[in-house]
């Protein structure tokens, strides 16, 4: 008697649909239509009622006003924002690195974790406004205090998803790779980052988030000493003078940057996950 | 074939102080063996298929493996009850796996790895993701990345328990065809009589708390077997008397369990 099973394979491939496809489209198309719609509706009431009820500009300014502002202040706000984005990006690379490699210190020793996660928790969850203070007086450098602060709050989510993602690999998977004597460098880069990695692209898109708040708040803190240009002094010195279209349109270049943070990373997202982790796959319902 | 290769002596496990998981088992396994072990939950059947692996360390007692000559890859293939793969690596990258930690680069082991996938029949989906596959092809692509380095034993932890009968049974023929092309010897862990009786040649029968071994049986039918033999009166008969002996291992409590 000889086994009767043939080699043949699983043709069962999901059969292409037309009316699926065409769905599909329609869908990524009404993401991008319907969210510019409604915003610019939104501004468009905006103005409509600025003008209707003839709100003097220094109370709040129509978005051609701020528009008009943010082209004559052009360059100059330009340079404040730059400085903002150094600042933000900056921190966010510190908070990745130190993320991540206090976050393999801790995934590698239980010890290490239980004596320096205390002091990861305290950073976190002590307001930075009120450490920032504290950190200005202490580095003279002004840039670094304010480096030192956003990355005060972008490490954190960093660190703990790292942890609990190298945490998380699967057990058969380990003992597969014990099974084959993979060497520790081995196992590492071809098992636990891997694994890690949708718990570390989740963190990003908050850690680069937190890393703008922090820049903006410690240069609110620091604003003060006047010595700064970043997009935040310029709000609170535009305030001062009673500038307010030019504190619109420097708020304006800030939630642009947080947009286009989001959307950086959503993206790295998409490019890092897409094919394989279930967070990035678009399913038919 | 009656050359022994695997040698369990007297091999306990226990977990903490109070849970015997194997008790003394002792047990000479052949080379070209198809052997399964086969029991109700907790009689130690993978814990004990986990220490042959080297992937548990035992309490007490020995296992041996005989040695061979000038094999530097892994001798051993082992089958997961889940499939096991790596979700963000390809179908070959997958079966590429046990090679590539062995040292060898994706153009040296490509032929091997298209082998072991063309023996699976899963040919057309090395560049697929394991999310894009059947449950049934998930444990083949395992089944291939277990024979990519060309193992002399096979170790299967109750691989087809989630998979649907029509799947599970296509599957058994699979292994069944690639134990005797290769010479296999396979050890398959299972709580299936069926199975069991359909698959092996020999049946070590487990009793829970503690796990042990309480019958050593032989299923006399010519191997390898086919469909036919499933449809034979003798498999049924095979069954019966391997039901009936693990019926008077149960206690009460260990139904449902």
């Amino acid at each position: 008697m000889t086994p009767t099973s043939t080699i043949d394979d699983d043709a069962g491939a999901a059969p292409v649909n037309a009316t699926a496809i065409a769905a599909a489209r329609r869908n990524s198309i009404l993401a991008w239509v319907l969210p510019v719609l409604t915003l610019s509706a939104a501004v468009a009431f905006w103005e409509f009622w600025v003008w209707y009820k003839a709100i003097p500009h220094f109370l709040i300014p129509a978005p051609s006003r701020i528009w008009e502002t943010l082209l004559v202040e052009g360059p100059s706000l330009m340079r404040s924002a730059w400085f903002t984005v150094k600042l933000t990006f900056f921190s966010l690379g510190l908070a990745i690195v130190g993320g991540v490699v206090l976050g393999g210190l801790f995934a590698l020793s239980r010890p290490i974790e239980m004596s320096l996660f205390p002091f990861a928790v305290i950073l976190q969850v002590t307001p930075i406004v009120a450490i920032a203070p504290l950190i200005l007086i202490y580095v003279h450098n002004t840039f670094a205090a304010l480096l030192i602060c956003a990355w005060l709050v972008a490490f954190f989510p960093i660190l703990s998803n790292t942890v609990v993602g190298l945490r998380s690999t699967d057990h058969n998977l380990r003992d597969l790779f014990t099974l084959y004597r993979a060497t520790p460098w081995q196992r590492l880069r071809k098992l636990l980052a891997p694994s890690a990695l949708p718990y570390f692209m989740a963190a990003l898109k908050i850690a680069g988030g937190l890393a703008l708040i922090g820049a903006v708040v410690a240069e609110f803190v620091a604003g003060a000493t006047g010595t700064n240009t970043g997009l935040a002094s310029r709000i609170i010195e535009s305030s001062f003078r009673n500038e307010i279209p030019k504190m619109f349109a420097a708020l304006v270049l800030v939630s642009l940057l947080g947009v286009a943070i989001f959307l950086m990373t959503a993206l790295a997202s998409k490019l890092v996950l897409g094919r394989w982790h279930e967070s990035e796959i678009t399913r038919e319902s | 074939m009656n050359e022994p290769l695997i040698r369990l002596d007297r091999v306990r496990k226990e977990f903490g102080r109070q849970i015997l998981a194997v008790e003394d088992m002792t047990l000479t396994i052949n080379r070209g063996d198809f052997i399964s072990f086969l029991g109700p939950s907790g009689c130690g059947k993978s814990t004990a298929l986990r220490m042959i692996a080297g992937l548990l360390p035992v309490t007490a007692g020995t296992i041996t493996i005989a040695p061979i000559e000038g094999k530097v890859e892994q001798d051993l293939g082992f089958v997961f009850q889940e499939p096991t793969l790596m979700p963000w690596a390809s179908v070959f990258d997958n079966v590429w796996l046990p090679l590539s930690l062995a040292g060898l680069s994706r153009n040296a082991a490509r032929e091997r790895v298209r082998t072991a996938l063309h023996e699976v029949g899963l040919t057309k989906f090395e560049t697929a993701y394991p999310r894009e596959l059947s449950g049934g092809m998930k444990m083949r692509v395992s089944i291939a990345r277990a024979m990519v380095t060309r193992p002399r034993i096979l170790l299967m932890d109750e691989p087809f328990a989630a998979l649907d009968e029509m799947t599970r049974s296509k599957l058994n023929n699979d292994v069944i065809r690639l134990a005797s092309e290769h010479a296999l010897t396979v050890i398959f862990v299972t709580h299936s009589v069926y199975e069991a009786v359909y698959l092996s040649n020999r049946i070590i029968v487990m009793a829970a708390r503690p796990g042990r071994v309480v019958a050593d049986l032989t299923v006399a039918e010519p191997w390898p077997r086919g469909e036919d033999f499933r449809m034979s009166d003798v498999f049924s008969a095979e069954a019966r008397r391997i039901s009936h002996i693990l019926k008077g291992t149960l206690h009460d409590t260990d139904i449902n369990h």
